[in-house]
């Protein structure tokens, strides 16, 4: 049967919502019917997606106005005579269509200090219990969907605190990376209230809310970070006990290892940003032709299909006597 | 239909979508209902706190907990501490409690959600527009002051202790309703009190190798699982202190008599 649809059309000069028609069929989500949109009444229609499984994060978008991925909203949640309203996310600068560019969100990780092991473990060598990295992992499930950073409040409705606030997503990668029992980086409790701006969350939840991982966002990153944030900055008898134990001092005169400052690229000088450790890089833009469009990567690429991660020169398997595998009984080796 | 794709970082407009939300549900009834509810709490609170009578059942010893630890004149055989406060209707009987545990219940990480959202409107529910042209957030003067919500959880942890000496007090008349709701609304104060994010943070929370404190790690994994529930608990013990204050309040003032079961 029919149902009626409205989706927004336009661009960054302009639009409005469209009336469709459209057929729905049992067991269908949202995102078929922006595919069945394209494919009789509106071919044009720009929408961003690829694993039609909760999994890619890419078809974010409102529906009815609530931020979700369309292909994890089922049509059967909604009454047969419901007007389903389907916009782009609003927070950040529309492209086309359904389609955002959230680069914004590419810039925040950039500044984002990169994990830090300690001086000489390298790849390979990490160790670490379950129970102390569990917390970190409830993090990992993040699938950079940007729904929450959407949802946000700060952000969505207060334009002007972009540039000071970096959103739950990367509060969260805050809270894994200081939890993480091999981070070694000390800093990350300032840089959270200092640069990631912290203090402008008021912990109302909507992250949580929204999050398709069911990251429980709020309640296990954003106030463990302000807790944290509180032992450093805020609580006047840890700054005593420091000043009276002498911990800062001690601390400074053991032999952690001193990291970079954390660098912010949209404040700090271009000639020292980039330090080693960190992943501050000034954001790159897409490479395009002289007409301002990308390549198109499959017509230039050697070979058809995506490029392998690990490098094209590469075959699977790899030789036995090239990889580095310790089986945990000493008395068996590998089979081969 | 071939089309290559736009360059990112081309747009900066975001859509221009005239309604301010398109929800279509019942986002407002969650913040209302919360409105209601605390206004409504907070109302009979001051009502009790103020009206200075009421407040002592001389014959089973109970105590209500809104003038717990008693320490004026009024007081009478409810005064633990003494009464070293005078008489006057601005003061009330448990003026060194009470200013903490409003203080412990404001800067509350759910209460905050709560009043946030129902009372400033900063957002009144997920993608509907907050209500005020800008916004700081807890960054400065005043709401900087939450960050201070581990004192005040210090300080409730007293103010249970004391209110679970008031229903060991009651305890030795014997067994009667009173007494059930005394320790109902005992065991929910110190369940909501311990599922405090604070407290969860100064359990363990803090640490950063589990592995190395499994004691603290054993008392952060239980604090954890009541957390999960600090919501229900926030709303629990108010409705449990409000109706233990409200019982002991009608024995008082004789409108009904306490059910006995011993004695």
């Amino acid at each position: 049967m029919k149902r009626h649809f409205r989706v927004w059309r336009g661009d960054a000069s302009g639009g409005d919502l469209r009336d469709f028609d459209v057929e729905v069929n049992e067991g269908e989500v949202v995102l078929d019917i922006i595919h069945r949109l394209q494919a009789t009444q509106a071919p044009d229609l720009a929408c961003r997606w690829n694993c039609k499984a909760g999994k890619c994060g890419s078809c974010s978008m409102e529906i009815n106005g609530m931020p979700r991925l369309g292909c994890m909203t089922r049509m059967s949640t909604f009454t047969e005579d419901e007007t389903i309203t389907i916009t782009p996310i609003r927070t950040f600068p529309v492209i086309r269509d359904l389609v955002t560019d959230v680069s914004f969100n590419y810039e925040k990780a950039r500044e984002t200090p990169a994990f830090a092991p300690p001086p000489g473990v390298a790849p390979g060598d990490y160790r670490m219990q379950q129970v102390d990295v569990e917390r970190s992992q409830e993090f990992r499930k993040c699938i950079e969907c940007f729904l929450c950073q959407n949802t946000c409040h700060v952000i969505r409705d207060h334009d002007e605190n972009k540039p000071a606030f970096s959103g739950p997503r990367f509060f969260i990668r805050a809270a894994e990376l200081d939890m993480h029992p091999l981070d070694d980086r000390e800093d990350r409790k300032e840089h959270a209230q200092a640069s990631q701006g912290l203090g402008y969350c008021n912990i109302t939840k909507c992250c949580t809310e929204v999050c398709p991982e069911h990251i429980k966002i709020t309640d296990n990153a954003i106030i463990p970070m302000k807790e944290r944030v509180v032992d450093r900055r805020y609580d006047p008898l840890v700054w005593l006990g420091r000043k009276i134990f002498r911990r800062d001092e001690l601390e400074s005169a053991s032999t952690k290892p001193s990291f970079p400052p954390i660098v912010n690229p949209s404040t700090a000088n271009p000639s020292t940003v980039n330090p080693p450790m960190s992943s501050a890089r000034l954001p790159q833009t897409a490479p395009v032709g002289p007409d301002g469009h990308m390549d198109i990567a499959e017509l230039v690429a050697p070979q058809q299909g995506g490029l392998s991660p690990f490098g094209e020169d590469l075959e699977f398997p790899l030789p036995p006597e090239q990889i580095a595998y310790h089986h945990p009984d000493p008395d068996k080796t590998p089979d081969r | 239909m071939t089309t290559t794709a736009t360059r990112p970082g081309g747009g900066e407009e975001r859509a221009a979508i005239s309604a301010r939300t398109l929800r279509t549900d019942r986002w407002w009834l969650a913040p209302l209902v919360t409105f209601i509810g605390l206004g409504a709490w907070v109302t009979y609170a001051t009502v009790r706190v103020f009206m200075h009578k009421w407040f002592w059942v001389e014959e089973f010893h109970y105590l209500t907990p809104f003038y717990s630890p008693c320490l004026t004149d009024r007081c009478g055989d409810a005064a633990m501490f003494g009464t070293p406060l005078p008489n006057f209707f601005l003061i009330p009987e448990a003026a060194f409690t009470l200013p903490f545990l409003l203080l412990f219940r404001l800067t509350c990480y759910y209460y905050r959600k709560a009043y946030y959202r129902a009372f400033w409107l900063s957002p009144p529910a997920c993608a509907v527009p907050d209500g005020h042209k800008s916004y700081s957030g807890e960054t400065r003067f005043p709401l900087i002051f939450q960050n201070a919500h581990r004192y005040a959880f210090y300080a409730a942890m007293v103010i249970s202790v004391i209110n679970t000496w008031d229903a060991v007090l009651a305890q030795s008349t014997g067994l009667g309703l009173g007494n059930v709701i005394l320790w109902v609304n005992v065991i929910m104060l110190w369940a909501y009190t311990l599922s405090c994010h604070s407290c969860r943070h100064i359990a363990g929370g803090r640490l950063k190798h589990f592995s190395k404190h499994p004691v603290r790690y054993r008392f952060w994994t239980f604090v954890s699982k009541l957390n999960t529930r600090h919501m229900q608990l926030a709303w629990i013990t108010l409705g449990t202190l409000a109706l233990t204050d409200f019982y002991i309040m009608g024995l008082a003032a004789e409108w009904f008599s306490d059910l006995r079961i011993i004695n």
